[in-house]
């Protein structure tokens, strides 16, 4: 999907990782590296994005992905807009392509967009205008990309080489935007060997196109893991048939202590939240020493803001001079 | 008035038909293959050398949106369009608004029909009252009013619910349509239950939708003998058991869209909205599959399931769009590459889109036989064109085959022994000579 870069193969919108390279890839990992210490200096701000529109648009509930995405934007200095269309103007009746074309006239430069509808980011980002950038915060069951990048910078930091990790990923595969996105970043990456863990009812039925290793059995599954993430369960698919119980699924599926025992000793855990307490783990292992959950959520600042920053300067005389040093603007802007 | 087509290559497979023929024509009706009848003087001449001449098409399922969806397309600009498809004859599926479930939408359908007068409509009735699946429709008094058939496209959760309007029907000789798909299991589903919609994000059908329902429908006709008729297979998995149930000597008869022997769930790949449709398209293996079970007569049509819609309603991420194709256009063009393709000889293709459906029907048509209506499509088997936006005659845009090259185009069509359409050039090039 050639549809999010630009001639010269930089990116132009982010809507999946499936179609990027894994060199584009490394390059939004480094270029996070770059922006990560920008909150501990005293000036939280670059002024990259000085002077540029960004419209965070929501057409579903979120909380972390909005405050993370307009917390990104605010530290590359950038205005911020946030509507939560859920509500209002789908109701009334106006269609997708309307709502989009009333904002594109209020001169924004770029849509950060969640939708309910798997393909909305790419549909969108072929109807906007060649100067607007579509940022994918989530798409149906389709794609989660900058999700799936805050967990790649993550491992990245405790674990270096993607080679030789073993990386499983627990619950429902099925209706998860953040796996199907997780799991394409992780075979790009080079990851040595990515598991799904899940009872049949929350595996996709094209499962064998994904390219990961399907496990039923939590304590196998697990076996020599480096990495755990643990899917977040919608309280709805326990009424959907899909499951019996949460207690059952817990029982079987839970992360708690006991069970990390099968892992590697330096096994870290993830989880996108919001955490489900006693469904998908208890709180020894969310709150224990192998957790790195808090830090997936300031990771995602610095993958957010590394993201914007490289769609909103593709093409431009700009592009070439932040290619040549992320890491230098970064530390000058936040001198500055 | 009195025509006279000659010099064709006449292909009527019902008849066996395979030869350069004159045919003439007068009150409506064919009076003569061959040799000239006495007293014969055309008013028209058709020249058809190195042309093909066959029956006018017969087309199992094609929407008009008339009455009710009048802003997506209405009869007449429809049934121009099929007339430029050489499509003579269309079956009219009972989801309009309001449904046909009583004889004046059967009749208004009919009336709307005759008025724009390119090709006869045949309405098929609502199997059930409102298509709700819960209370027999009046199908007699329907039958009385025209209806060609009757058909649930809407799912029947209660098997004995389909078990009674089975029987009902059986006991006036009234042909059912089934669109076999499980509601429960279909749920809100807009893709094949497969890899790319994993990929994609897409809701899955599995294809046990499809194959469920079959298998209970194929359970019910053996004890009841309704004549069923399957419409749009999309799994070659359904279309082996029909041929089984057909060996068993059975009344099941099944069609396949065209464009599910062209298209596969690949096809969805970034999301084009024009390959969303119900059902959807299937793995490379079932259009294998499909393509197979046509040649062996198993498929005995193949249908548009024609579904023009406004822009709009294609306008809009993937799963919330409109399904459907506007498809009268590709029907003859794409039945065309099969044969191109090897996968059957040219006068089963054209069996399959006349004589087969004609038959499904119970009627007389889709044939050139002396004295009947001279419903007739002729077409160069040899013209190569590529399929264009500005050259679609339906109102309904909504097609994936756009920038397809296919060869063979229709030439004239004619409908109750009138020309209902004449290609614009051929009519300056025989002039000119």
């Amino acid at each position: 999907m050639s549809l999010q870069l630009d001639e010269k193969g930089k990116l132009r919108h982010f809507l999946s990782i499936d179609g990027l390279s894994r060199e584009l890839l490394i390059d939004i990992l480094d270029t996070a590296e770059s922006f990560a210490t920008v909150p501990e200096q005293s000036v939280k701000k670059v002024p990259l994005l000085r002077g540029k529109t960004i419209v965070n648009l929501f057409f579903e509930a979120s909380t972390r992905t909005r405050t993370t995405f307009e917390l990104a934007a605010k530290r590359l200095s950038a205005d911020v807009l946030n509507i939560n269309i859920g509500a209002s103007s789908t109701v009334k009746g106006e269609t997708l392509l309307d709502t989009l074309r009333n904002l594109q006239a209020m001169h924004a430069d770029m849509f950060v967009v969640r939708h309910q509808e798997s393909g909305s980011a790419h549909f969108i980002a072929r109807h906007v205008k060649p100067y607007v950038s579509i940022i994918n915060a989530g798409d149906g069951r389709h794609a989660h990309p900058t999700q799936a990048m805050l967990d790649m910078f993550t491992i990245r930091r405790h674990k270096k080489e993607f080679g030789k990790l073993c990386v499983a990923i627990i619950g429902d595969i099925l209706h998860s935007r953040v796996a199907r996105s997780q799991i394409n970043a992780l075979n790009m990456l080079g990851t040595g060997e990515v598991r799904v863990i899940t009872p049949k009812t929350l595996l996709p039925n094209g499962h064998h196109s994904l390219g990961v290793q399907v496990h039923h059995d939590l304590k196998t599954g697990l076996k020599g893991t480096d990495v755990i993430i643990m899917l977040r369960l919608q309280n709805e698919r326990m009424s959907g048939a899909m499951l019996p119980s949460e207690a059952e699924y817990f029982r079987l599926y839970g992360l708690t202590e006991e069970k990390l025992c099968g892992a590697k000793s330096d096994a870290i855990v993830m989880h996108p939240g919001p955490i489900n307490r006693g469904v998908e783990m208890d709180s020894q292992v969310a709150d224990g020493p192998r957790s790195v959950i808090l830090q997936q959520v300031s990771h995602g600042i610095a993958i957010r803001m590394a993201v914007m920053s490289m769609a909103m300067h593709q093409g431009t005389g700009e592009a070439k001079d932040w290619g040549g040093g992320p890491l230098s603007r970064g530390k000058r802007g936040s001198e500055a | 008035m009195r025509i006279l087509i000659k010099n064709g290559l006449v292909i009527d497979p019902a008849n066996n038909i395979h030869r350069q023929e004159n045919i003439y024509i007068e009150a409506g009706r064919i009076v003569a293959l061959g040799s000239k009848p006495d007293g014969f003087k055309p008013q028209k001449e058709i020249d058809a050398s190195d042309k093909i001449v066959c029956p006018g098409l017969v087309d199992l399922c094609a929407r008009m949106r008339e009455p009710g969806d009048e802003q997506k397309a209405d009869i007449t600009s429809e049934t121009k369009a099929a007339a430029a498809s050489g499509i003579t004859t269309l079956c009219h599926p009972p989801d309009t608004q309001p449904i046909i479930d009583t004889p004046a939408v059967a009749e208004l359908i009919y009336r709307q029909s005759q008025q724009a007068g390119y090709a006869t409509v045949l309405p098929i009735g609502a199997l059930t009252k409102q298509l709700n699946g819960q209370e027999l429709s009046e199908m007699a008094t329907l039958q009385d009013a025209g209806c060609i058939g009757v058909a649930n496209i809407r799912p029947i959760n209660d098997t004995n619910v389909l078990r009674r309007a089975l029987e009902y029907a059986a006991t006036f000789n009234i042909t059912v349509f089934l669109t076999p798909q499980d509601a429960w299991l279909a749920q809100d589903g807009c893709a094949h239950d497969g890899p790319v919609a994993t990929q994609l994000g897409l809701p899955g059908i599995p294809a046990s939708a499809e194959t469920s329902v079959v298998a209970k429908v194929i359970a019910l006709v053996e004890e009841i003998g309704v004549r069923v008729h399957f419409l749009h297979l999309s799994t070659a998995r359904a279309a082996q058991m029909i041929g089984r149930a057909q060996y068993d000597g059975h009344k099941i008869s099944c069609d396949v869209c065209a464009h599910q022997l062209f298209l596969t769930e690949m096809d969805l790949d970034d999301y084009n909205s024009n390959c969303h449709v119900i059902p959807p398209l299937r793995s490379q293996r079932d259009k294998e599959g499909l393509r197979e079970t046509l040649s062996k007569n198993i498929i005995s049509c193949i249908t548009s399931d024609h579904q023009p819609h406004e822009a709009d309603a294609k306008n809009m991420p993937f799963g919330a769009t409109e399904p459907g194709i506007s498809s009268l256009e590709t029907l003859l063009p794409l039945t065309l590459k099969l044969v191109e393709e090897g996968v059957v000889s040219l006068p089963k293709a054209i069996a399959r889109l006349t004589s087969g459906p004609a038959k499904v029907l119970g009627l007389d048509s889709g044939t050139l036989t002396c004295g009947e209506q001279a419903d007739i499509c002729i077409f160069d088997p040899e013209k190569i064109w590529t399929f264009n936006d500005k050259d679609i005659v339906s109102r309904g845009h909504n097609t994936p085959f756009i920038d397809w090259q296919f060869k063979g185009k229709v030439t004239h069509t004619l409908h109750t022994g009138r020309i209902v359409y004449e290609q614009k050039n051929e009519s300056k090039k025989k002039k000119h000579g």
